[in-house]
């Protein structure tokens, strides 16, 4: 999985990021968002469904800081 | 239609519009007109028995019984309070109070207003939220009334317009009483039926700010929850505002009265914006498209801080909302939007007013594109 590291950065920064390195990963890999801005909790997968990617769910970093995961899949 | 901008998307520094109107309508020339008068002719104690006082009782009690007709309540089921927040306090509290045999937990929907989360928050008591659709409708279906005391169920949604099925609710309930905050639709909509209390603000409709309006059916179990106060009665505390409940009722009167012709314009407004605004690349309109209030629509921008493009239209002249976290009083993003699955950056919520034109309507509509584009660019 590609991780990303969004700690400290409020959105729209972390779905920008994602937006940037969605096509790093090969259709059907994972990048995670790891984000401790509230807000991304609703954007990660609000962004999945108005791009037309999959989100696979939430997950927490080794600090417990949230990790969003979306898979590729276009 | 011209272009609204230059250009290089230089505003034209002589053009306001205002696009807020479900944050505040501005104060209906019947209002204006009303409040005046009273300021006069009602400025004594409405419980003193003198002539003074029985002057201004006598407006008090016209207000009052205007604002029962427009409502299609009883004049002695209506309380005047200091804010739409009090009446939705006074209302919720009193409801879950009067019903603490039956049940403890408060019930809501997940897209209240805040006034409403925060007062169940106070009690201390359980509080349960119910789970809406993408369009921010409430899926009574799946709503739990266990140990419920009260079920709050707004009559529209306050950011996103999407109408509630407020009759379907309290078919549910049953014996569980309904409050309905009603303050984002009053005036704009009849009100829905089956509720035992609902609370309304007059600034919504273009009455003055300070006034609220809290109606408790007379058969409904309900309880003062706040201290007693012998002067104000059923409900409401301390000397009323007058002045601002006459224009609030004259308000009322007037915008119930031309309805028919502001709705129909209202709805061909938003219409065109939700229009246009969809075909926008990365751009989600949200709420319901037909079954919502008249006059306001949101949507989402991928990509744009919500101040940023508040403070950029406010720049171009035109005056918006917005539900985005960095926009409102907390670092939380709409729990509204979140709830609904929807975007909450980037957020924006227009409002059109009682004297928007079509063409200032085309004059946003030529500007947003523009002002989303140089944001974006800027990242």
């Amino acid at each position: 999985m590609l991780e990303l590291d969004c700690r400290g950065q409020v959105c729209p920064a972390p779905i920008i990021e994602l937006a940037r390195h969605i096509g790093d990963v090969e259709v059907g890999g994972l990048v995670g968002v790891v984000a401790d801005d509230a807000a991304a909790r609703a954007d990660v997968p609000a962004w999945c469904r108005m791009t037309g990617q999959e989100y696979a769910g939430e997950e927490a970093a080794d600090d417990g800081v949230p990790r969003y995961v979306v898979r590729r899949v276009s | 239609m011209p272009p609204a901008v230059a250009s290089g998307g230089d505003p034209d520094p002589t053009r306001r519009v205002y696009l807020d109107s479900a944050s505040g309508e501005s104060l209906h020339p019947a209002a204006r007109q009303a409040f005046a008068a009273a300021l006069d002719a009602a400025y004594a104690d409405p419980r003193r028995l003198h002539h003074a006082g029985r002057s201004a009782r006598l407006v008090l009690d016209n207000a009052r019984a205007a604002t029962a007709e427009v409502f299609g309540v009883r004049a002695d089921e209506v309380t005047f309070t200091a804010s739409g927040t009090e009446a939705v306090h006074r209302g919720l509290l009193g409801l879950h109070r009067g019903s603490a045999r039956h049940g403890r937990t408060l019930v809501h929907t997940a897209v209240e207003h805040s006034a409403v989360l925060h007062a169940a928050a106070w009690t201390g008591s359980p509080v349960r939220s119910a789970p809406v659709d993408p369009t921010g409708r409430v899926r009574v279906a799946d709503l739990d009334l266990s140990d419920a005391s009260v079920v709050a169920c707004q009559s529209a949604n306050h950011e996103v317009g999407t109408v509630q099925p407020v009759a379907a609710v309290a078919e549910r309930a049953g014996e569980v009483p309904v409050f309905v905050d009603a303050c984002a639709s009053a005036g704009r909509l009849p009100l829905p039926e089956g509720w035992a209390a609902l609370a309304a603000s007059a600034h919504k409709w273009g009455g003055p700010p300070g006034v609220g309006v809290l109606v408790v059916r007379r058969r409904a179990r309900w309880r003062d929850a706040f201290p007693e106060d012998e002067r104000a009665g059923h409900g409401a505390s301390g000397f009323e505002n007058v002045p601002g409940i006459l224009a609030a009722a004259a308000a009322l009167q007037a915008v119930v009265g031309e309805r028919a012709e502001q709705t129909a314009r209202q709805r061909a407004q938003v219409d065109r914006i939700r229009q246009v605004v969809g075909g926008l690349p990365d751009v989600d309109v949200v709420g319901d498209p037909t079954d919502r209030l008249p006059h306001l629509v949101t949507f989402s921008c991928l990509y744009v801080d919500g101040e940023a493009l508040v403070t950029e239209l406010d720049r171009l002249g035109f005056e918006v909302a917005s539900g985005s976290a960095c926009t409102a009083s907390s670092l939380e993003p709409s729990h509204v939007l979140a709830a609904m699955g929807a975007l909450t950056h980037g957020n924006v919520r227009v409002s059109v007013a009682r004297e928007t034109t079509d063409e200032e309507v085309e004059q946003f509509l030529a500007v947003l594109p523009l002002a989303i584009e140089r944001l974006r660019a800027q990242v």
